[in-house]
């Protein structure tokens, strides 16, 4: 941590926590924290004519862990004329190498997300077995602060406990699996559907039966989200639903997120939402089939928009060569019959599981293009930004470094006609899409409550990221934009947010003209619940790792030197 | 047209990876140009000049450019890669990655070239004089695109992992192959005018392969359809025609499944 005082001084200031929009002032920094002042001798950052943000917070994304390093071993292809692995700056700054596009290596991901000026990573799914390998992996990524949120949706425990009501239990276990897991949240990945691909089959609606559990997706998601509000998690649950990426699956999505009606957030971390619905994109197809397929944002946004208990983030596919991964293991093995790609497929005993195919969005195949638009038109349908975050959700839709190509999709109609322009199919897409349509371009005001505030407040760490309020951690970047005279040129928007000007990680310059400069000092992130021991979920677990697990208890839990950098955010449950 | 000569003047410790030895990095560039060109020992950057001394005149295009290579080069990987038009010329041997993504042009290497030769290729013609090493005209590791056009002609014999994943193009091997012929190909055809050991045509979708020589061990995936007289590379002979790979996926045109064709000359 630098204990240097920094001043980034004059430049156009957007923090939608205080409500600030492009207004000239300075943002003081001493101890990696914001500050009211600082002395005359703080370094001074010349901000003038330039955009001051906080640092980004990625709600989801998949950087960290076994199926990650499965993408990485079966794609070598991915790294092949990729990344800056002979950079001469690098080798003579002591960088590492960096490699891969689609899923790069850990040392190209913490420097790619500091270039782009994010501070704060979500890794969106944590098999609890392997944990040790996720936090592994965190640590060996440089500069940004990380979190993990295990899977619960299709583990045995749980759906024990469900299928019988018990929502106590059930969060028992949660609070003894984050801790276990050094864990941040409850993540559900089609939910009953995992554990039913164990017997080659899915759950492809809330009321199919996961097989010998006897219970179902509804039950699964009502319980997680009473268990998470039982415990007063600083996250909601994060789900993604069940039926991903099939024609006509908008219905099934605006079931699951009804389910959320009538529970309220309780919670000490100023949270205001009760589920958090991942890469909605995926999730908002109209259609009979693939010929007849259409976007359904509209129908989904609707709902969205009505339903303040409900975050949501976008998963827009990019139109690049990519590699999907996933713990929703039928999916993958859908897909891989659809694309005659190389399919990998793991099982993670009692717990979860995944599955990994490569994906090539093609710009010049209608169904790509369509799914292009539908993750921009949730986006631009959306009446309350910060309940709106961007997201690819990496690697599956498109690479994170895409998210400023995003932003200029969003930002300009121009540039998103420019690309539906180039589409060969462009007559069939704007007929089955609304995009064509929309004239709402959104502004930078808008960006920074689905890139900064949005997300940190969704997370329950608005008092730490997301904003440039004293106090907070001294993420901050600064973007070649003239806030008062927007470039015409979009590309211009998208090349000022993948290479910030300057970016200051916890009150450490960490880049400097795009050029990565320091290694940074990042944290781990994770919750630990305090409650009163609950006997038979205790025992439970005991006699389940004595019976059923292939490790011992005593070798189950993440060791400590494994997240050596530690944030802990304690919550104590009142009995 | 001019010519480029390279004269090699150090044997490089580590592999000398000469990604700029190609007609369109040379293009339009005086001989002190050309030696300063980039290149990699290891983690180092080092340039062309250090490896080879420099002589001649470059043409205005790559269309216009020769490059001789005077001496050897098996320690020079990644010649003429990339490159679209133009001539190399190598009096000698040549590490791996000899034409690997060429797009057009002509390479003839006169000695024997390491692995990956003409690897992802998309047009040109590369020719061989000597040996070639493994994966000739195959897909780089983990890709699902091989070769999809040009020509490959190896005179002598050739190694393993023959055009896999070959989606066009022609790969002629004058003498013998060892194992793995267009495994997981979807297209183009592969003519081994020696003998194979085995592993011909595995996961084959579609393209097509000649054996004027004989297979060790034929893959249990192919099925014997008939005999034919075909003329290949200038040679006329009875082959006995195979379709496979039966245990893989196959496409339809007009109602008719369309298998990959293998021929092997038939015993006299």
């Amino acid at each position: 941590m630098a204990s240097g005082e920094i001043i980034i001084k004059g430049g156009y200031v957007v923090d939608p926590t205080r409500k600030i929009d492009g207004d000239v002032s300075d943002v003081a920094i001493r101890d990696g924290k914001i500050v009211d002042k600082v002395s005359s001798s703080a370094k001074v950052i010349d901000a003038k004519g330039k955009v001051v943000m906080a640092g980004g917070v990625d709600v989801h994304s998949h950087v960290a862990g076994p199926k990650v390093n499965v993408g990485r071993l079966m794609r070598p292809e991915d790294k092949l004329l990729s990344g800056f692995c002979r950079s001469g700056m690098a080798q003579k700054n002591g960088y590492r190498m960096e490699s891969g596009f689609s899923i790069p290596s850990t040392f190209k991901t913490g420097y790619d997300y500091a270039r782009m000026g994010y501070g704060f990573v979500m890794e969106a799914a944590m098999p609890p077995l392997h944990s040790p390998h996720v936090h592994e992996e965190i640590h060996d990524t440089p500069i940004i602060d990380e979190a993990a949120l295990p899977v619960f949706g299709n583990n045995w425990f749980v759906m024990d406990y469900l299928r019988k009501g018990e929502v106590e239990n059930t969060a028992a276990y949660i609070a003894w699996l984050l801790k276990a897991t050094k864990g941040y949240g409850v993540k559900v990945v089609n939910p009953g559907g995992t554990a039913a691909w164990g017997w080659g089959l899915n759950c492809i609606s809330l009321d199919d039966p996961v097989p010998y559990f006897e219970t179902t997706p509804r039950e699964i998601i009502t319980g997680l989200l009473k268990a998470n509000e039982y415990l007063g998690l600083p996250h909601s649950m994060h789900v993604h639903q069940n039926d991903l990426g099939n024609p006509g699956n908008y219905k099934v999505t605006i079931e699951s997120l009804k389910i959320s009606e009538g529970v309220k957030p309780r919670n000490k971390f100023g949270r205001e939402q009760v589920l958090h619905s991942t890469h909605l994109q995926f999730h908002s197809y109209k259609g009979e089939n693939w010929g007849t397929f259409e976007s359904g944002a509209k129908e989904v946004m609707d709902y969205v928009n009505r339903n303040k208990a409900i975050t949501i983030d976008t998963g827009n596919v990019t139109l690049d060569e990519t590699t999907t991964m996933t713990a929703d293991g039928p999916f993958e093995h859908h897909l891989h019959g659809l694309n005659h790609l190389k399919w990998a497929n793991v099982d993670v005993e009692m717990e979860t599981a995944a599955g990994v195919v490569p994906y090539v969005y093609d710009p010049n195949i209608k169904v790509c293009n369509i799914q292009w638009a539908i993750g921009l038109e949730l986006a631009l349908f959306a009446k309350d930004m910060n309940r709106t975050f961007i997201t690819t959700d990496h690697p599956n839709a498109g690479p994170f470094t895409r998210y400023p190509r995003v932003i200029k999709w969003l930002m300009s109609r121009k540039a998103r006609e420019a690309t539906l322009g180039s589409f060969k199919h462009k007559d069939k897409v704007i007929e089955a899409t609304h995009l064509h349509s929309i004239d709402r371009e959104l502004t930078l005001f808008e960006i920074a409550q689905m890139t900064r505030s949005g997300p940190a407040k969704c997370l329950g760490l608005s008092n730490l990221y997301g904003g440039l309020a004293p106090g907070m951690i001294a993420d901050v970047g600064v973007f070649d934009l003239n806030y008062k005279s927007m470039p015409s040129d979009p590309d211009k928007i998208e090349s000022a947010f993948q290479r910030a000007a300057c970016f200051i990680k916890s009150g450490e310059i960490v880049v400097k003209d795009g050029e990565v400069v320091s290694n940074g000092h990042k944290k781990t992130v994770w919750v630990n619940v305090n409650m009163a021991e609950n006997p038979q979920v205790k025992r439970d677990i005991a006699q389940s790792f004595t019976k059923d697990y292939t490790v011992q208890l005593e070798n189950y839990s993440v060791r400590d030197y494994l997240a050596p950098h530690p944030y802990v955010i304690n919550v104590d449950v009142e009995a | 047209m001019a010519t480029v000569t390279l004269k090699p003047t150090k044997t490089p410790e580590i592999m000398l990876e000469g990604y700029s030895i190609t007609p369109d990095a040379f293009a339009g560039k005086t001989p002190a140009q050309i030696a300063a060109l980039p290149a990699h020992e290891g983690k180092i950057h080092v340039t062309l000049g250090d490896f080879f001394a420099v002589t001649g005149e470059s043409g205005a295009t790559a269309a216009d450019t020769n490059i001789l290579i005077a001496g050897d080069c098996s320690r020079v990987k990644y010649i003429g890669s990339k490159m679209t038009a133009g001539t190399v010329t190598l009096n000698g041997n040549a590490d791996m990655y000899v034409g690997g993504w060429m797009k057009g042009g002509k390479i003839h290497v006169k000695g024997n070239v390491d692995s990956f030769c003409g690897i992802q290729m998309e047009g040109g013609e590369l020719l061989v004089d000597g040996n070639a090493g493994n994966h000739v005209g195959c897909a780089y590791r983990g890709d699902w695109r091989g070769m999809k056009g040009g020509t490959i002609r190896i005179r002598g014999s050739a190694g393993n992992d023959i055009g896999t994943f070959m989606l066009g193009g022609t790969i002629i091997i004058e003498k013998d192959a060892f194992i793995h012929v267009s495994t997981h190909a979807e297209g183009g055809t592969v003519i081994i005018k020696g003998d194979v050991e085995g592993r011909v045509g595995g996961q084959m979708v579609k393209g097509d392969m000649y054996v004027l020589g004989k297979i060790k061990f034929m893959m249990p995936g192919y099925q014997k359809v008939g005999t034919i007289e075909k003329e290949v590379d200038g040679v006329t002979a009875t082959f006995d025609h195979y379709i496979g790979d039966l245990g893989e996926r196959h496409g339809k045109s007009r109602g008719q499944i369309v298998y990959a064709n293998l021929y092997l000359k038939a015993a006299a």
